[in-house]
């Protein structure tokens, strides 16, 4: 799984932050998303699949 | 019951039991999910009310939530009449939108509201010491439900809590739909002044608080004028109360309603299975029942079904979060459901920018205060209970308790 986001479109929401704490955090600045990890490990996968459908602004794509 | 298939219903509809949607409602997600109603003013948006439809439109950049533009289905006469300048990020498309949302998303990051946890904690445990050795029976919503996202909010965002009185009546002025338009504007415009006259005195002497980085960061600096901030600041203000002081009302009622599950939480040191509750409570109950407001930009198809630029479209999300094509049992209560994947907080680029607060507040409150009062009980027989159909935001008058 190879994660990407769109962080131009980003709103600060932060349910990916919510579902997945390893692999999205919140920069200080704006709130905006920042990616910890690119390639998720297996066990949090199903979580990033959940910040991908929670995602209000629609800005998280995982490529399987 | 049956209706004619020419005659268009109107909305908003009246409720039945207090803590479903109106059973005309949900007729309609059944029978005619995209269809047009009749609003206050004689105008016909479409009535969008099913889960993934409501989740398209509001994620849908074709889609404006421009209070001003020719189409959009306003809420309330006393909303209609107020100036434009009152607009925020709210009411506003992008790239406007995401100017003003994004001077408060470092304010209301998941980990900042996080660190709140304990002062709400110490709140939340003030507030029931103070409600424990008054009189019974007591009015849980001006006793707790009320004051306690009242204090966060002004704590967080540098609000003196001694002006409550005048916001309070200022933000139930402002959110009922049966203030006249004169009341409405003037509530406003008395709110405004105020605020812009604090966003001042932050700016001469800033700390630490939401306010005093939007007077430092962003009126000092020009980016945001204080035509806009001011706007700004009463939203937070008002929405930062009103619809937690809500959640927190009905909320409990509900629970009360379920006394199993009520039973659960009261002894459960589980914090996953209180914010699955919280969740649960949130989806059940989607206060914001006026629907999310927006009009087409372009000609789009929804459904199945053509909606043309210029059309007014309700995102009906409390009847959304009801809809038995996305959720097992959608009119039952199970606080173990625990998904965050609801439309309570709206979709789209305006989701509640203030969630990650109300989460915590409410995780505070359904894991204490059951538990700090195991008796706690109705006081009156729940027939007599008093809602709030009135408002955008639904909620309680009052909530009569023993313990």
């Amino acid at each position: 799984m190879k994660v990407s986001i769109d962080h131009d479109q980003c709103i600060g929401a932060g349910q990916c932050v919510l579902s997945a704490p390893e692999v999205f955090d919140q920069r200080d600045e704006d709130g905006t998303v920042m990616l910890l990890d690119e390639k998720p490990a297996e066990g949090v996968r199903g979580r990033v699949r959940d910040a991908v459908h929670l995602c209000p602004a629609g800005v998280i794509e995982v490529d399987e | 019951m049956t209706k004619p298939t020419t005659e268009t219903p109107a909305y908003p509809m009246v409720r039945g039991c207090p803590f479903d949607p109106p059973s005309d409602l949900a007729q309609l997600q059944r029978e005619a999910p995209i269809s047009k109603v009749r609003i206050w003013d004689g105008s016909t948006p479409w009535l969008i009310s099913r889960y993934e439809d409501v989740r398209a439109v509001l994620g849908d950049p074709r889609v404006s939530s421009d209070i001003d533009l020719p189409g959009y289905p306003r809420v309330s006469a006393g909303i209609a009449a107020r100036p434009d300048e009152s607009k925020t990020f709210v009411n506003l498309d992008e790239p406007a939108h995401s100017a003003q949302r994004r001077a408060l998303t470092s304010d209301f990051r998941v980990k900042k509201m996080e660190e709140l946890r304990p002062r709400i904690q110490s709140l939340v445990d003030g507030l029931i010491d103070d409600l424990l050795a008054g009189p019974q029976p007591a009015d849980l919503v001006s006793k707790f439900a009320l004051p306690l996202p009242s204090m966060v909010i002004c704590e967080l965002l540098g609000v003196p809590y001694e002006d409550r009185t005048f916001f309070h009546k200022i933000s139930n002025t402002i959110i009922s739909r049966d203030s006249t338009p004169e009341e409405s504007v003037k509530a406003f415009d008395d709110v405004l002044a105020y605020l812009i006259d604090l966003l001042d005195r932050k700016d001469a002497d800033p700390v630490d608080d939401v306010f005093s980085h939007l007077a430092v960061e962003q009126m000092r600096t020009g980016k945001l004028s204080r035509r806009e901030l001011g706007p700004m600041a009463a939203l937070l203000l008002v929405a930062g109360h009103e619809t937690t002081a809500s959640m927190i009302a009905l909320g409990v009622a509900t629970l009360f309603d379920h006394p199993d599950q009520l039973k659960e939480l009261r002894e459960t040191d589980d914090p996953a299975l209180v914010a699955s509750a919280v969740e649960e409570l949130l989806r059940y109950l989607s206060i914001v029942h006026a629907g999310r407001r927006r009009v087409a930009l372009e000609d789009l198809e929804v459904g199945g079904q053509l909606i043309r630029k210029g059309e007014g479209i309700i995102a009906s999300i409390d009847i959304a979060n009801r809809d038995q094509d996305a959720m097992t049992d959608p009119d039952h209560l199970d606080i173990h459901r625990g998904t965050r994947d609801h439309v309570a907080f709206g979709y789209g680029v305006h989701q509640c920018l203030g969630q990650p607060l109300a989460r915590i507040e409410l995780q505070v409150v359904f894991g204490t205060l059951f538990r700090r009062i195991p008796t706690l009980a109705l006081a009156v027989p729940e027939d007599e209970l008093e809602f709030k159909p009135e408002g955008e935001v639904y909620g309680m008058h009052a909530l009569p308790v023993r313990w």
